[in-house]
């Protein structure tokens, strides 16, 4: 049943369809794909918040 | 009452400066860079895909636990068989509190699970003269009678150890024939199609199907394997090692937590959680004390830091 | 923003009836530079404020591949590579979506953008995110693979525990198909436009006064 339904020579070259990983911490558990994702959404907002946005040519200065 | 830090007079003054801002561009841009993204993460990834369980891999697969469940369904004994509304009147469904909605919603899919999951697939397909008379007898047996019968098979799985296909062959009576028989018609593929069917030719609906296959504990069992239960986060995760749906992580959280992780009503109880939550969260603007959550995390310094800066120069 | 800005051909008062009375309105609503502005108040300088249009530039490219993937049909991407790879793109670019558009939720709850008649913004895209949440789940649902089975026979008992399973029925394959290719992206679309014409309608939020933090008023609310 885990096998892929088209031929393996068109599969992602990141396959992603082994095992999951899981992390643990006491009641908190988490797979690895989802930590990354939310540790991306992170990142990508504090460096939003963080990094100089380019400087427009204010019309009244 | 709207709190002075978070006023603003109305009609709102024009900005004192103003900035070219091309929202056009912008947007174009943005679409070209997110068309390109996803085309890479495709590329990359690709996408789960494990393929479905049929109640013919089940029952090759596992045919013990497929006869179990099989029993149960004749017993009403199996999850849907007393489960209640909108499947049928066994129970009360849950509750918050003093409020069942279940129950006042009522039984609007009806299921009976004896006939739907066994006698009928039975009946509908050509049977042996062995099977079909086992089925006569067991169709015109009275409730105490069928009880009977059943009482026999369940005895007969408990010398053989709680698995039924270890019975020796015409030992348990006619439900042993029945159920047998409903065990080769699975694995030959065609209780698949049986239980999907109602009556038309076109299907859409799985409702029977998936509620049978829930019933046992091989699907189960596949999904523990793959971190997607319930008490494991489930809700959440994905096969493999894709993303799932973390936006999911705190409707799923109540359900790793007491009381919610040992109550019968945990569904229903943390549904109106949620729908209170989910108020909240729309209704932020007008919630003291969140709404000025902003005001006192001070990131808007941050971002608004260059106005700020000019604002002191000028 | 007065109506002199606006051709008086658009503007004219002179049109009767009902169109009269709609057209005067929408213009006086959003006059062309309010809608399609080429120019933003000097605080828009800030790399947050595109998670907005990341999140619009996201929803398109998940309805375009979304529009394949119905112009197949449901098993195509099961038996094509083809099929396989904008199946791909569609879970990634709702991956994107859903990222993009959390980011713009923090960044806008940080700016505190409800304020000044601009709670209806919130709303609606509070709202629209709900939406978004149900359609995602719907999607997992009508992939029609061992993930649709799993989460269907989990997801009907919250929803049967407080009624809703007996009209909204997760096990019904069609039902919810239905649900996710029309009256999900439906609602969604409309949300979607109503939330980026309140925008253009009240400007972008000014900023929080910075003496705001200091005033001693304790919780304001």
């Amino acid at each position: 049943m885990s096998a892929p339904p088209i031929s393996p020579g068109l599969a992602a070259p990141v396959n992603l369809n082994h095992t999951g990983h899981y992390l643990h911490w006491g009641v908190v558990q988490i797979s690895v794909a989802n930590l990354a994702v939310v540790g991306i959404m992170v990142l990508v907002f504090l460096l939003a918040l963080v990094l100089p946005f380019p400087r427009g040519r204010g019309r009244d200065e | 009452m709207t709190a002075r830090w978070a006023r603003l007079p109305h009609p709102e003054p024009a900005p004192a400066r103003t900035r070219p801002y091309d929202l056009v561009k912008e947007f174009v841009i943005a679409l070209v860079a997110v068309s390109l993204l996803t085309v890479a993460l495709a590329a990359v990834f690709g996408a789960p895909d494990e393929r479905p369980v049929t109640i013919r891999s089940w029952a090759q697969a596992d045919p013990a636990d497929f006869l179990s469940t099989a029993f149960a369904e004749l017993d009403g004994s199996s999850a849907t068989a007393t489960y209640g509304p909108p499947y049928n009147s066994a129970a009360d469904g849950q509750k918050i509190g003093p409020v069942g909605l279940a129950k006042l919603v009522g039984v609007r899919r009806p299921i009976d699970t004896a006939d739907d999951f066994v006698l009928t697939p039975l009946s509908d397909a050509p049977q042996n003269p062995d099977v079909a008379s086992a089925l006569a007898t067991y169709k015109n047996a009275g409730a105490d009678q069928q009880g009977a019968l059943r009482k026999q098979y369940a005895d007969a799985t408990t010398a053989a150890k709680g698995d039924p296909t270890q019975i020796p062959a015409d030992t348990a009576g006619p439900v042993q024939i029945l159920l047998n028989q409903l065990l080769s018609q699975a694995q030959a593929g065609s209780l698949d199609g049986q239980l999907l069917s109602s009556g038309g030719f076109y299907q859409s609906d799985y409702t029977k199907p998936l509620l049978f296959l829930n019933d046992g504990t091989y699907l189960a069992g596949l999904a523990d394997d793959r971190h997607l239960s319930g008490d494991q986060w489930g809700m959440m995760n994905e096969t493999g090692n894709y993303p799932g749906q973390p936006w999911l992580w705190l409707y799923t959280f109540w359900y790793q937590i007491s009381p919610f992780d040992h109550t019968a009503n945990a569904d229903a109880l943390i549904w109106g959680l949620m729908a209170v939550l989910t108020v909240g969260f729309v209704l932020v603007p007008f919630i003291p004390g969140v709404r000025s959550i902003p005001r006192y995390v001070p990131l808007y310094r941050l971002i608004w830091r260059d106005h700020y800066r000019s604002e002191r120069r000028l | 923003m007065s109506d002199q800005n606006v051709p008086s051909s658009v503007a004219g008062t002179g049109a009767g009836g009902w169109t009269g009375v709609v057209r005067r309105r929408a213009v006086r609503a959003f006059p062309p530079d309010r809608l399609l502005p080429d120019e933003q108040p000097s605080w828009v300088a800030s790399w947050i404020y595109v998670f907005g249009v990341l999140t619009l530039s996201a929803l398109c490219v998940v309805l375009a591949t979304g529009g394949v993937l119905a112009l197949k049909g449901p098993a195509w991407w099961h038996i094509s590579s083809t099929g396989r790879y904008v199946n791909s793109l569609h879970l990634w670019s709702v991956e994107l979506f859903m990222a993009f558009m959390v980011v713009h939720l923090w960044g806008k709850f940080f700016m505190a953008a409800w304020r000044g008649r601009r709670a209806m913004t919130w709303i609606t895209g509070a709202v629209a995110f709900l939406a978004s949440v149900g359609t995602a789940f719907t999607g997992y649902l009508v992939q029609q693979n061992f993930d649709s089975q799993w989460i269907a026979g989990q997801a009907k008992d919250g929803l049967n525990s407080v009624g809703i399973g007996g009209y909204f029925n997760v096990l019904d394959f069609g039902q919810m198909l239905m649900w996710h290719i029309v009256l999900l992206p439906l609602a969604l679309g409309l949300l979607t436009v109503w939330h980026i014409l309140l925008v253009r309608r009240r400007g972008v939020v000014p900023p929080i006064p910075l003496d705001a933090g200091s005033a001693d008023e304790g919780d304001p609310s």
